[in-house]
């Protein structure tokens, strides 16, 4: 409850603004103030209303990747608005439903439940609550009250395939997972389709860092493997695995290979090393739920996020500026454009549990 | 035990109290270190526990798994075993009690289904605490290590069986359908507006009466049948069981069964009642909890339900505390748990001679004044 006391303490402000400015004289210049005043007011009475809320899931808001994205999201929507939010992060499985309901309960609105875990926690709860409004993220829950929000990670994956096939000179390049999952899979089938799309003999090695939650957290273990794939002859590695992505990283840059960036734009981390990252706009959909509440604009429904929307895509900076021909990019720029267009259809892993490329 | 000096109500009573307190005034340290007031947050943590409906159910429902895995411990404790695998055997247990439901489910109605769901996670959590039982009796491989790698195995396997077997088709997250309506345990809420009275929604379950007959159950077994004397005859001293005629290899083994069956209840609480279907993680240490549980409720059941009802109100009064106060997130609370483990479990006895000490002194003193009483008196 606490959190939300500034938004009201901001919007009293606001008023006592506007009392001093109704004494001042009544020039033109003042009825414009009197004006940008009333629609400071009307906003900030939004502002104390909404009462916008997250729930975490288990990795944790600091979580380096998926978490966190939506972290930084809704963070720079406080920064931007004042507008302070409520938070919780689950620590068990029983306690999704809980907190949901919980954030309900106490008439925040809207929502954001972050990850595919929460889909029946945000299904029940949207049926006990049709006032309210949710944002799910990475999954569909088909209510009248929730939004769900989606990637097609296989199309960013698609394209930084191409470009680790182009670039590689050994003609074998290398994927490291994250814990063995079926979006994880979806990334790695896409990452496969684009290489072999780009390169036609590439061979594609792939490993995946465990298969319990601690995989996307261990870095030690993402270097060995990406060390092992150096060895059988890999030259570009791409990490779709949370933390455990920094050891892969390490790892090409010690052994003078490339290594590309997975979530949000990780090009920074090593320039010479980092060919891209396959960025997947977590924080961009927080943000915009909350933005879009604030301003009445939001919208129940499904919200594909793939290249043509921007929610995937690849990224091209100054610490990679050098490493990537105009070849490359205009193979990659081509390639995207004829996804947006539909002439190539990248195959969805999860559609249905199998990646006909990688036979 | 021999020379106990102390009374039972001090030994069981008033030490795990004072191991509480102290480590609530720790607890209480590190919350002033970070800004925010001790005295708010014990409100918010016993309210959140006690204080309303919801909050009872959910403390509740996970003292029902703790009690399961507390006598898992227990059980196997009596033995002389220290079984720190009940989250591994938890889990597979609760791949028994999916499997045999979503086998099952649309067949049959919960009360039918409820003892085929129960053997077979009975017989799937003996079986895997079967292994490391027959190592440790037969091949001498210490049971602390076996299971606690069986647990990482346990997990790998669930991990493959639900990426891969068991997912519902289309599904993001590595989990299998939900189980048909009727097929699931009651929730109490539902339980109590069958009879007209209304209690908040919360997770709780019939599993609650089933964790209940367990404690009966084990308490018959260990101190009123003739396996329950062979287990603490073992426990007590492995070699005079030997020369008393005991099959001390056979006894581990079936202690050891017993323990992971009791261990696979968890299953029955979560996957029948709670989730409604077979998840990644569903256990959530509730086998380690276990462990604490048992140690502080002294290995036996009344201990053990009054220590589950404790650790069930620190983990629902925790997760309130993270949500009122938001500066005290989930990793602090995961502190203040593993203070009042440390304290009650792994210090239980830091204080005792302390205590004996002081109440040795407080008998001779008043024993002596007695006598000097019955002297003045004479004279």
């Amino acid at each position: 409850m606490r959190d939300w006391q500034f938004a009201s303490d901001a919007q009293s402000i606001t008023k006592h603004n506007n009392k001093a400015m109704t004494t001042g004289d009544k020039s033109m210049k003042f009825q414009l103030l009197a004006l940008s005043a009333a629609v400071a007011i009307s906003a900030s009475a939004t502002a104390a209303d909404l009462k916008p809320a997250v729930v975490f899931d288990m990795g944790g808001k600091f979580d380096k990747s998926f978490n966190e994205g939506v972290y930084n999201g809704v963070e720079r929507f406080k920064k931007e608005t004042g507008i302070k939010y409520k938070e919780f992060e689950v620590t068990n499985p029983a306690q999704r439903e809980q907190a949901v309901r919980k954030m309900a309960q106490r008439k925040a609105d809207p929502v954001i439940s972050v990850g595919f875990a929460q889909a029946s926690a945000v299904e029940k709860a949207s049926k006990a609550y049709p006032d309210t409004r949710f944002t799910i993220i990475d999954m569909v829950v088909d209510q009248p009250n929730v939004q769900s929000v989606v990637f097609k990670e296989q199309e960013g994956s698609f394209l930084v395939g191409m470009l680790a096939a182009m670039k590689s000179e050994s003609k074998v390049v290398s994927f490291v997972g994250g814990m063995d999952i079926p979006l994880i899979r979806r990334f790695n089938c896409g990452y496969v389709q684009g290489a072999k799309y780009a390169v036609n003999n590439v061979e594609v090695i792939s490993n995946m860092t465990g298969t319990t939650p601690a995989a996307w957290n261990d870095p030690g273990k993402g270097g060995e493997l990406a060390k092992s794939q150096f060895d059988r002859g890999s030259d570009v590695v791409f990490a779709a695995a949370g933390a455990t992505g920094a050891g892969v990283y390490q790892a090409a840059k010690d052994a003078g290979k490339f290594a590309i960036g997975v979530d949000s734009n990780q090009n920074h981390l090593h320039p010479g090393t980092m060919l891209t990252s396959m960025t997947k706009q977590v924080d961009i959909a927080a943000y915009n739920s909350f933005k879009a509440a604030q301003d009445g604009t939001w919208k129940p429904g499904i919200n594909v996020l793939g290249l043509a929307e921007g929610g995937v895509d690849w990224a091209l900076d100054e610490h990679n500026k050098d490493l990537i021909t105009p070849e490359m990019k205009a193979a990659v720029e081509q390639a995207k454009a004829d996804i947006i267009a539909g002439k190539i259809v990248v195959h969805d892993y999860m559609a249905d549990n199998t990646c006909p490329a990688m036979n | 035990m021999s020379n106990r000096t102390l009374p039972a109500w001090i030994d069981i009573g008033l030490i795990p109290l004072i191991n509480i307190c102290l480590a609530f005034i720790v607890s209480a340290g590190v919350i002033m270190l970070i800004g925010e007031s001790p005295l708010e947050a014990v409100q918010v943590m016993l309210f959140g526990a006690f204080g309303y409906g919801e909050g009872i159910g959910y403390t509740l429902y996970y003292a029902t798994n703790f009690i399961f895995t507390g006598l898992a411990v227990a059980v196997a404790f009596h033995a002389g075993l220290f079984n720190i695998g009940g989250e591994g055997q938890a889990y597979l247990g609760g791949l028994g009690v999916g499997l045999i439901c979503l086998m099952l489910d649309s067949w049959l109605p919960w009360w039918a289904l409820l003892p085929f769901a129960i053997a077979a996670g009975a017989l799937f959590g003996a079986a895997w605490a079967y292994i490391p039982a027959y190592l440790q009796a037969y091949r001498g491989s210490h049971i602390v290590i076996t299971t606690i790698m069986f647990n990482f195995i346990a997990s790998a396997l669930m991990v493959y069986l639900l990426v891969n077997v068991l997912i519902e088709p289309g599904s993001m997250s590595p989990q299998t359908r939900s189980l048909a309506e009727g097929a699931t345990l009651p929730y109490m809420y539902q339980v109590f507006a069958a009879f007209g009275i209304e209690i908040e929604q919360s997770p709780l379950n019939v599993s609650l009466i089933l964790a209940l007959l367990a404690c009966v159950l084990v308490w018959l077994l260990i101190w009123h049948t003739r396996w329950g004397y062979a287990i603490r005859m073992i426990g007590f001293n492995e070699k005079a069981a030997v020369y008393s005629g005991i099959n001390t290899r056979r006894t581990i083994v079936i202690s050891m069964c017993i323990s992971g069956a009791l261990a696979a209840m968890v299953g029955i609480n979560e996957v029948m009642g709670a989730q409604q279907r077979v998840l990644l993680e569903f256990v959530a240490g509730a086998g380690f909890t276990g462990i604490a549980v048992s140690l502080m409720g002294r290995n036996h059941p009344l201990g053990i339900i009054a220590a589950s009802i404790l650790f069930g109100a620190l983990y629902q009064g925790g997760a309130e505390l993270s949500f009122e106060i938001s500066t005290i997130t989930r990793d602090l609370v995961v502190v203040i748990q593993g203070l009042v483990i440390l304290f009650c479990g792994a210090l239980a006895y830091m204080l005792k001679p302390t205590l004996e000490k002081l109440f040795l002194r407080y008998t001779l003193s008043k024993a002596a004044r007695q006598d000097n009483l019955a002297e003045e008196a004479q004279s």
